[in-house]
């Protein structure tokens, strides 16, 4: 229980219930059920992407092309709604979900066939994704009014109170919870990212298996793409430009170590729960959004810090008495 | 005590560099026991021993990357002590490795001056100076290359030239070769000769630290030998004969126990025909009955882990069946050994064994995750049952499954990645030195569990350098040399002498 309590996770609720706290005590308004929803919605792209990365960095590779991932596969639908607006939305979403899942999965051909650097691949594919955007749109923007009523309204649309967009936040991360935790495929990218060496003499495939975690985050990337595009009503090559950024500092706030192996969902998903509250919160309080980037730097340098000082102790224990100590 | 030479006392010159009472001792092993060096200037003298007899450690010490526990090193008659690599350098000692130490996106000048380049003004490299500098030094030794050569363009010959050149440039007095001429052709080997034959005319001391009999023969004047990091011998070359080296090598006290074992192998399980791997070995033919341990000896580099790893499906051969059971099988990966029941405890268990971050029961149940999951899910009950069972079996002291292999001591963590292999049920076991670096009671322990395994009907593959645990544990001995099997032993053949022979290449029977 006492090994619980001292999880990071547990850490970081605590951190951001502090940091409610904190911001009630000025702006009671905060706190109010329909604005907590409000960020909780706002902050549900961030979680979904956050959930795929963690997987990505979990097997030691990293995603940056999620967020142009996002761009293309919002552009794709958003063209599909305006070409052919009786489409239906579920229709829309299975397209989002493949294209992401392809483009995801280019990525990992390259990174498992070719053995390219991740970083490499995805910054490479960022580029070529953005560029794409520009060619099927050629730089034009798809505009509110052009959309149909069920493409935008369908992220908006209220079920218990809460909107579709954040329902589909709550169910990511219960699927992918259950997929890391009971399935082999789960159990094998903690594996490799946190012995490559290892796994592969257990009989696993560290390239496949950096391969579909490349999949998934892409998938997710690609449902985020329509989500985005319809709730903000408009699609263009810049959107989401830099929100890779944010979705890697989420998994590294939440306790994902960058070096793979280590690290829970839950922890990306309340990372990114602090890095929406931060961003929701600012506007409020007064402060500048531009003091929003060094809030969320600083809360990145920090985490880095306590994950390096939680990892000094896992060195080799040698002493007889300490490791005694080690399992009391 | 056992020196076969005349006393050193008599020798004309005086010692350039010596060593006594050397003590290096790391946690549960003594790799230095009280050893003693002496180098001459003008000399070359090799250092013989087995692998794990402390050739590379005294190096380390002599290099100033290990600091002895006991004794004292002295130069020219001076008494010394190296706290750092830099140390060692103002010494005038340099060490050229069996792997070169190099950069190789340096250019040729810059790897010879890294650390001591020649500087200008305001503190600034002067290239013009070091490239002519590192050039005066390369025409000594007729070394063809250019100093501005990037690294990464010369071969290993060429590298080895450099890192000659490096030791040249700070004028060292005392030059370690380890192993130089592993990686060469003959014709490289030959200009290396010349090389040393160079530098000892320049009144240089040279240790030539070798496991070939014949370049010692060839090129030593003086011999030491380790054993069991202790020192065994030392003396003329011309004083003594191959025997009497491989003598003191090996002739060791019997201080360990081995388990005695009831020999009753059973039907034949394993049988590899005509294994060949472009570049690491070739015409592999071996059979492995249940129930029998087979060794594997060799020097290091003789090949022996890279023919496990292709038995495993870590690399592929080119050619060459498996049978297991006596029906061929294909093997292309470690999934597909692992599910023909041939598992593989590599020798690095630190780096390929265990998932340090991962849980007791994880580590467990890593290679039989489709034996504890139904329908595409994990069954945690079921992970924890199959934990238990072999962690049980193993006697690992943990304080519950699910606790951090990293957690646990080396002993233990060792104890999980066993219980990794045997929780798969396999048929055949492949150890690869499955007692380097571990105290003597752990060995023993190992040693008992091999033989229980043999005894339930296992089939096993033990890869050891170590003679003593050959002898004491095989049924049967491989011996690999240059990538091919040198020799087939029965236990009734076997004597450290043989095993030394066949390993080395010297002709004649013991």
């Amino acid at each position: 229980m006492i090994r619980y309590l001292k999880s990071r996770e547990a850490l970081l609720v605590g951190v951001i219930l502090a940091l409610i706290a904190l911001i009630a005590s000025r702006f009671p308004a905060f706190i109010l059920p329909s604005n907590l929803v409000n960020v909780f919605t706002d902050t549900s792209p961030l979680i979904i992407l956050a959930v795929g990365q963690a997987i990505v960095i979990l097997t030691r590779c990293i995603d940056l092309s999620v967020a142009a991932n996002l761009a293309l596969t919002g552009m794709v639908c958003a063209m599909l709604n305006v070409a052919y607006p009786g489409l239906p939305i579920p229709f829309i979403i299975a397209v989002a979900l493949m294209l992401g899942a392809v483009l995801g999965a280019i990525n990992g051909i390259l990174v498992w066939k070719l053995t390219i650097p991740p970083i490499v691949v995805t910054l490479g594919t960022l580029t070529i994704y953005r560029g794409i955007i520009f060619v099927i749109s050629d730089g034009a923007w798809v505009n509110a009014h052009e959309m149909s009523a069920a493409f935008t309204g369908f992220p908006r649309a209220e079920i218990l109170g809460l909107p579709v967009l954040a329902w589909l936040a709550i169910l990511t991360a219960a699927t992918f919870f259950v997929v890391i935790a009971r399935t082999p495929l789960g159990r094998a990218f903690y594996a490799v990212g946190g012995n490559p060496h290892a796994a592969v003499y257990a009989g696993l495939n560290v390239g496949k298996t950096q391969f579909w975690a490349f999949v998934l985050s892409g998938t997710l990337a690609g449902l985020t793409g329509y989500l985005w595009v319809a709730r903000y009503s408009v699609a263009y090559v810049d959107i989401a430009k830099g929100f890779e950024l944010e979705v890697v500092a989420a998994c590294v706030i939440g306790g994902i170590a960058i070096a793979g192996g280590a690290g829970t969902i839950m922890g990306a998903i309340l990372g990114a729960i602090f890095l929406g509250i931060i961003k929701n919160a600012l506007p409020v309080v007064g402060i500048s959004p531009f003091w929003q980037l060094a809030i969320s730097g600083a809360a990145i340098v920090i985490a880095v810090a306590f994950n390096a000082r939680a990892g000094r102790a896992k060195g080799r224990i040698i002493l007889k008495r300490a490791e005694a100590e080690a399992q009391a | 005590m056992q020196n076969l030479a005349p006393q050193m006392d008599a020798a004309p010159i005086a010692p350039l560099l010596e060593l006594s009472g050397i003590t290096k001792t790391f946690p549960g092993v003594k790799a230095l026991n009280n050893v003693s060096l002496e180098l001459f200037p003008g000399q070359v003298t090799a250092l013989i021993g087995e692998n794990g007899a402390g050739k590379s450690t005294i190096v380390k010490v002599l290099t100033g990357i290990y600091r002895a526990d006991g004794g004292t090193i002295s130069v020219d008659g001076e008494q010394v002590a190296f706290t750092s690599a830099d140390d060692a350098g103002a010494a005038g000692i340099t060490a050229i490795h069996q792997e070169t130490v190099l950069f190789d996106e340096l250019s040729v000048a810059e790897n010879i001056f890294i650390g001591h380049a020649p500087r200008g003004r305001f503190g600034l490299i002067d290239t013009a100076q070091m490239n002519t500098r590192a050039q005066e030094i390369l025409d000594r030794i007729d070394a063809p290359l250019s100093a501005t050569t990037p690294l990464k363009d010369l071969g290993i010959a060429n590298k080895h030239l450099v890192a000659i050149a490096r030791a040249l440039s700070v004028d060292a007095r005392v030059v370690i070769m380890d192993e130089p001429t592993a990686a060469l052709s003959q014709k490289e080997i030959e200009e290396l000769y010349d090389l040393v034959e160079r530098l000892k005319s320049e009144g240089r001391a040279i240790l030539f630290i070798s496991h070939k009999f014949d370049e010692v023969f060839r090129i030593a004047d003086r011999y030491a030998v380790f054993r069991d990091g202790e020192h065994v011998g030392a003396g003329l070359m011309s004083d003594v004969t191959e025997g009497d080296l491989v003598q003191l090598m090996v002739g060791r006290a019997v201080d360990q126990i081995f388990p005695s074992r009831t020999h009753s192998a059973g039907a034949e399980v394993l049988r590899i025909e005509g294994y060949a791997h472009p570049t690491e070995f070739d015409n592999i033919n071996l059979t492995l009955k249940a129930g029998e341990i087979l060794g594997f000896y060799g020097l290091v580099g003789a090949g022996r882990s890279e023919l496990m790893q292709a038995i495993f499906g870590i690399t592929r051969p080119s050619a060459g069946t498996v049978y297991v059971e006596g029906e061929a099988c294909t093997i292309r990966s470690p999934a597909d050994a692992i599910a023909n029941g041939i598992v593989y405890v590599p020798e690095d268990r630190g780096k390929q064994g265990a998932v340090l971050g991962l849980p007791i029961f994880q580590n467990v149940t890593l290679p039989s995750l489709a034996q504890t999951s139904r329908s595409g899910f994990l069954k945690l009950a079921a992970e924890f049952a199959l934990a238990r069972e072999y962690t049980e079996r193993l006697e690992l002291r943990a304080a519950a499954l699910d606790q951090d292999v990293g957690n646990l001591s080396g002993g233990n963590q060792q104890k999980v990645v066993i219980a990794k292999w045997l929780a798969t049920k396999p048929r055949v076991i492949i150890l690869d030195e499955p007692t380097k670096g571990i105290d003597i009671g752990s060995k023993a322990a190992v040693h008992a569990f091999m033989a229980e395994l043999a005894a339930d009907g296992l089939a096993v593959i033990m890869v050891s350098s170590e003679i003593p645990e050959i002898l004491g544990m095989s049924d049967r001995v491989i011996v690999m040399r240059e990538g091919l099997i040198a020799a087939e032993l029965r236990r009734d053949e076997l004597s450290p002498e043989t095993l030394v022979r066949h390993a080395a290449g010297i002709g004649g029977q013991a």
